[in-house]
């Protein structure tokens, strides 16, 4: 520590303030691509830190998680005083939404009276100026004796005055006014007047908006302005019963940017690129090097086939959390929890788990880590674990594959019917759980409306990046070595590379896995042997299936679909299932044992393998049952 | 009165704030006896509710807002 005090040329700066205030949007502004985001120790909150270079001097800047105030009652509010009295930090910056001053003045002075000196950064001046809010910095400087600032977020200028302030401030030069030392002994005289718990919280609490109401009687001055373009855009966004076709026709509208418009076309161009030219490449440099055969077919068949069929699915991905981090900017989602409250409640969730749910149909990874916004653990533990019923990119393939195969006609009414089961079974499994686990648990819903502004495009960018990496991540890492495995497993046995892959390592397993799906009617090893790798990755169900019915180059991608089946019928599939047990097949797809690094990443979000190894099975016996019902029950009815 | 049978358009003023789970981070967030709040809207079904308090927009449930009491005020 002593060291790094020592150290002058580096300036260590701490964003402070509320939710909504963009100081994310400044701290992204400041810090561009030059930050990374990792976990504070021992909890689920992100901490974000950066640096950037301003004339010649080193900065490092750190944006502490938002809070209302620092009682240090949630993780996120303990992180913050702890940092703030710990740290060795050149200067905290308090950013403050000059437009709803009182709330926000409110953690700035219980900050003041723990002795931190403050910077006040009067942001979002633009919004202040139309609701007719004006303040006097001169007059604010003096009433707390510390300095401040006006700023507008976005702009250059106001990042450039940012940046000049924190190479040349010194904030030795100031100190508490004498009305802010007044104001601290009388909190002290509460503190010592015998009172206790919630009344002396809510004595002292009353000092300090006394004291923040005594404030802006000298500096602000609030004229009277028509009603907002928030209170315009709400009366239709979040007013009743119209706004839920509303959200309806917006989430259309993000899936058709997605799957349709401009995720789908990209996702297209690079499956041209990989599929075509670099497998050309590749095989020709392969050829050219002398490489053993089987060798090349690992590499072109298992490597490049199974990591390039999810790297094609990057561009719909990050669309999707490019559509949802724009609406979240805007102030949408807060009106989305809003609105949908009333539906998530009676499913046993909460308006907010929307947001990271929505998310789901993308990628389970971001929806589980989603979850952290949720007030409460009942919250975020029942969205973690309706999280990955629902049909994530991955499993729409295998839906597309065995609609198109045994469903001709009705092939895209029963892939929908399949997003349908993932929502049901969602829902039917929170009401399980809370019935078991949270019967007696109240939950809370408490939910900041922030005015709609337009996104910052940096901040947008950046967090579509931050969701979307683990995708990248996962294909260069699991998917790899899932490809590798299922490609060794499926090419030999015990005495070495088999010419038949029914009497591979991957045969003996799969026929094992497959016995327990006896009565679903597909107890096959290769559906065995499939159901066994889409715990790797989903993606790789279609490709397992692929190789294992002799026809390793089909296409894992979801629009190919018909094209697969049609090769597939001419294989062995189209005997091994019937319409019905492939409808089992699809169900069961759709509900089972989500990926590995989904459950990774419930493990991390729990913070516990219990709930991880609980997770796996929980959601494996539920599959296995419902699919069951599935197929015998439609057997019952007389169905094939 | 509790703000739970607030009517859209109703400015009342905070009397009271029972005991619960949300006490002290209501009082927190600006909502404390005296404070003048303004019922805006109601979401589908008519909970949650959202009200307006010192310059900014909360929403809450209506089991929730049925722990403070308040009087009309216009």
């Amino acid at each position: 520590m002593a060291t790094m005090a020592m150290d002058n040329n580096i300036i260590r700066v701490a964003l402070t303030g509320n939710p909504n205030t963009g100081k994310s949007t400044i701290f992204n502004e400041i810090t561009g691509a030059r930050q990374k985001i990792g976990n504070w120790p021992g909890v689920t909150v992100d901490k974000k830190e950066g640096h950037v270079t301003f004339e010649g001097k080193h900065i490092q800047v750190i944006d502490l998680p938002g809070t209302y105030s620092v009682n240090a009652r949630s993780p996120e509010e303990k992180i913050v005083i702890d940092y703030l009295q710990e740290a060795q930090l050149d200067l905290v910056v308090d950013v403050i939404d000059s437009s709803n001053l009182e709330r926000n003045l409110f953690l700035t002075v219980q900050l003041l009276e723990k002795g931190i000196p403050l910077m006040l950064d009067l942001n979002m001046q633009d919004e202040a100026k139309r609701r007719g809010i004006k303040i006097d910095v001169k007059k604010l400087e003096k009433k707390l004796g510390y300095p401040v600032l006006l700023t507008v977020a976005r702009d250059g200028k106001s990042i450039k005055n940012l940046l000049n302030v924190f190479t040349s401030v010194s904030m030795e030069s100031y100190g508490p006014s004498e009305e802010l030392q007044a104001h601290i002994a009388k909190i002290q005289e509460i503190e010592n007047s015998g009172l206790t718990g919630m009344d002396l919280q809510e004595a002292i609490i009353k000092q300090r908006y006394a004291f923040i109401d005594e404030i802006l009687n000298d500096v602000a001055e609030f004229s009277s302005v028509g009603s907002t373009l928030t209170e315009k855009l709400d009366s239709v966004l979040a007013n009743g019963i119209l706004a839920l076709p509303l959200f309806l026709v917006i989430l259309y509208a993000v899936f058709q940017i997605t799957f349709a418009w401009i995720g789908q076309p990209i996702a297209d161009a690079l499956e041209e690129v990989i599929t075509g030219d670099f497998t050309e490449w590749v095989a020709g440099a392969l050829e050219g090097a002398g490489v053993a055969d089987w060798m090349q077919a690992l590499i072109l068949d298992g490597i490049i086939g199974g990591v390039g069929s999810v790297i094609i699915f990057v561009p719909l991905i990050f669309m999707l959390f490019f559509c949802l981090s724009f609406l979240d900017g805007t102030g949408y989602m807060a009106r989305v929890a809003f609105i949908m409250d009333p539906i998530m409640r009676r499913a046993g969730l909460s308006g907010k788990s929307v947001m990271p749910l929505m998310m789901g149909f993308g990628c389970g990874v971001p929806s589980i880590m989603g979850a952290r916004a949720l007030d409460n653990e009942k919250d975020r533990i029942l969205s973690i674990l309706a999280a990955p019923f629902l049909t994530c990119g991955a499993k729409l393939p295998i839906m597309a594959l065995f609609a198109a195969m045994f469903f001709p006609d009705n092939a895209a009414n029963v892939v929908f019917a399949m997003y349908i089961v993932g929502v049901v079974m969602a829902i039917v499994s929170t009401k399980l759980l809370t019935a078991a686990k949270y019967k007696d648990e109240t939950a809370t819903f408490l939910l900041e409306l922030p005015p709609y502004r337009m996104p910052d495009m940096k901040t947008v960018l950046l967090e579509t990046w931050d969701k979307g990496k683990g995708y990248l991540v996962k294909a260069g890492t699991i998917i790899f070595v899932g490809c590798v495995l299922i490609w060794f497993l499926g090419a030999f046995n015990m005495n070495g590379m088999v010419e038949d892959q029914s009497e591979s390592f991957l045969a003996s397993i799969g026929a094992v896995v497959g016995a327990i799906f006896t009565f679903h009617g597909f107890g096959n090893w290769e559906a065995g042997a499939a159901v066994i790798s889409g715990i790797l990755a989903k993606e790789s169900v279609v490709s397992t299936i692929g190789v294992l019915y002799g026809l390793p180059d089909i296409s894992a991608e979801a629009e190919d679909a018909v094209e697969t089946a049609e090769a597939l019928s001419a294989t062995g599939m189209a005997a091994a299932f019937t319409s019905l047990s492939a409808l089992a097949f699809m169900v069961f797809s759709q509900i089972y044992t989500p990926c590995v690094t989904a459950l990774g990443t419930i493990k991390k979000e729990t913070n516990s393998w219990k709930m991880m190894f609980f997770a796996a099975g929980y959601m494996f016996a539920l599959a296995w049952v419902v699919s069951l019902i599935v197929y015998q029950g439609g057997k019952l009815l007389g169905f094939e | 009165m509790t703000l739970k049978e607030c009517k859209t358009g109703m400015s009342v003023r905070v009397e009271n704030i029972g005991d619960s789970l949300l006490k002290e981070r209501l009082m927190t967030m600006g909502l404390i006896p005296g404070t003048t709040v303004k019922v805006l809207r109601s979401a589908p079904l008519g909970d949650p509710m959202a009200i307006g308090i010192r310059s900014y927009n909360l929403a809450m449930r209506r089991e929730d807002a049925d722990k403070i009491e308040v009087t009309q005020v216009g």
